[in-house]
């Protein structure tokens, strides 16, 4: 199976270590087979390990280390902030940040609603278990 | 600046050098007191008291033997305790989850913080059955949920109300002193029931106002596998 996600620049990646960690980047040049160099809107341009980097499937129309004003437009032009909030893996990312931000009522409230759901799925499923006996 | 309280002093005016020497002589301490301006106002003699009436005393029998030694007076101790600080996240009509005791895991309501530095909470009693009682504040999870008890009275509560009756020593007969000991089941009194009641009544109406918040706080609170408390928001 080929691989579909390539260290390119352009493509954009995940930080998952460090201080950035959870911040969404762009891979603008590759300095060795260990290193890129990445930035984003809101940080410096750095150096990052690919260790440190989750490549994802978005991938911008941008030349070899753009300025920093040219960056951000490409990244507007091409719509990263919405594609990742709409993909699998970044919503899972904000449910996953709104679940641990809920407080013990609320945690109570979820669990509640929960049983509620269980019960509707039961009833319909009895519903249609009648019918097709 | 502000103007000078009369506060009583609580410092010495002749500090201790060493255990039992002062720092000032005796006459030095007779001007610094301000002993002369009293004598002085009373035409050169001390006011009295009448002498109170002293109880008859026991006649105390002299000691067996006098210490050898010579025993050093304790330095007198003034420190003060500071009274407890209330941890930030516990405020008035906080809902607050018990850790130990035999109300474990229960949620509860926050009153009000006793001058012994506990906290006054009740279940309420009728939702959950924890009866108004007092709480160390270290045995506590302080959560983010609050309750409006504004219309709560709880002037009349203190620590001495929480204070056990003290037990009435009873002389025994021979014959009573070998039976065993037959504790009869103390009943709360009356006045304690309503009090309860009064202070739930009050506080079930805002709990009430509010959906399921008395399922909430009828429910115990315990950790489940993958729940980490230390990255838990309560």
């Amino acid at each position: 199976m080929p691989f579909k996600r390539y260290v390119e620049i352009g493509r954009v990646a995940l930080v998952n270590y460090g201080k950035d960690y959870g911040k969404l980047v762009v891979i603008v040049d590759v300095v060795d087979q260990n290193r890129a160099l990445v930035d984003a809107p809101d940080m410096v341009r750095c150096q990052m390990n690919f260790k440190r980097l989750s490549l994802t499937d978005i991938k911008i129309d941008i030349p070899r280390i753009p300025k920093k004003k040219s960056l951000i437009a490409a990244m507007e032009a091409a719509d990263v902030k919405n594609k990742w909030d709409n993909s699998s893996w970044g919503r899972k990312l904000i449910v996953q940040k709104r679940r641990a931000s809920l407080n013990d009522f609320d945690r109570f409230k979820v669990m509640l609603a929960k049983i509620k759901r269980g019960g509707a799925i039961r009833q319909e499923l009895a519903k249609l278990k009648k019918q097709s006996a | 600046m502000a103007p000078k309280e009369n506060k009583p002093r609580t410092v010495s005016r002749n500090p201790d050098l060493i255990r039992g020497i002062g720092k000032f002589s005796k006459s030095r301490m007779y001007h610094k007191r301000g002993i002369w301006a009293i004598k002085a106002k009373n035409g050169g003699a001390f006011p009295k008291h009448a002498a109170a009436a002293a109880p008859e005393k026991p006649a105390e029998k002299a000691p067996k033997f006098y210490p050898a030694d010579d025993v050093k007076k304790p330095i007198a101790n003034r420190r003060k305790p500071k009274p407890t600080k209330l941890r930030a996240s516990i405020t008035p009509g906080t809902v607050l989850i018990l850790l130990v005791g035999r109300f474990m895991g229960k949620r509860v309501v926050f009153l009000k913080q006793l001058p012994s530095g506990l906290l006054l909470v009740t279940g309420p009693f009728k939702v959950n059955g924890v009866p108004l009682r007092r709480v160390n504040q270290s045995y506590v999870i302080g959560t983010s949920t609050k309750i409006d008890i504004s219309g709560v009275n709880v002037d009349k509560f203190d620590d001495k109300y929480f204070k056990k009756e003290a037990k009435k020593k009873k002389k025994k007969t021979e014959g009573e002193f070998f039976e065993t000991e037959k504790e009869e089941k103390k009943a709360l009194p009356q006045e304690k029931k309503d009090d309860q009641k009064a202070v739930d009544a009050q506080l079930i109406k805002a709990i009430e106002a509010v959906p399921d918040l008395k399922a909430y706080l009828g429910a115990r609170f315990s950790l489940r596998s993958g729940m980490k408390p230390h990255e838990l928001v309560f």
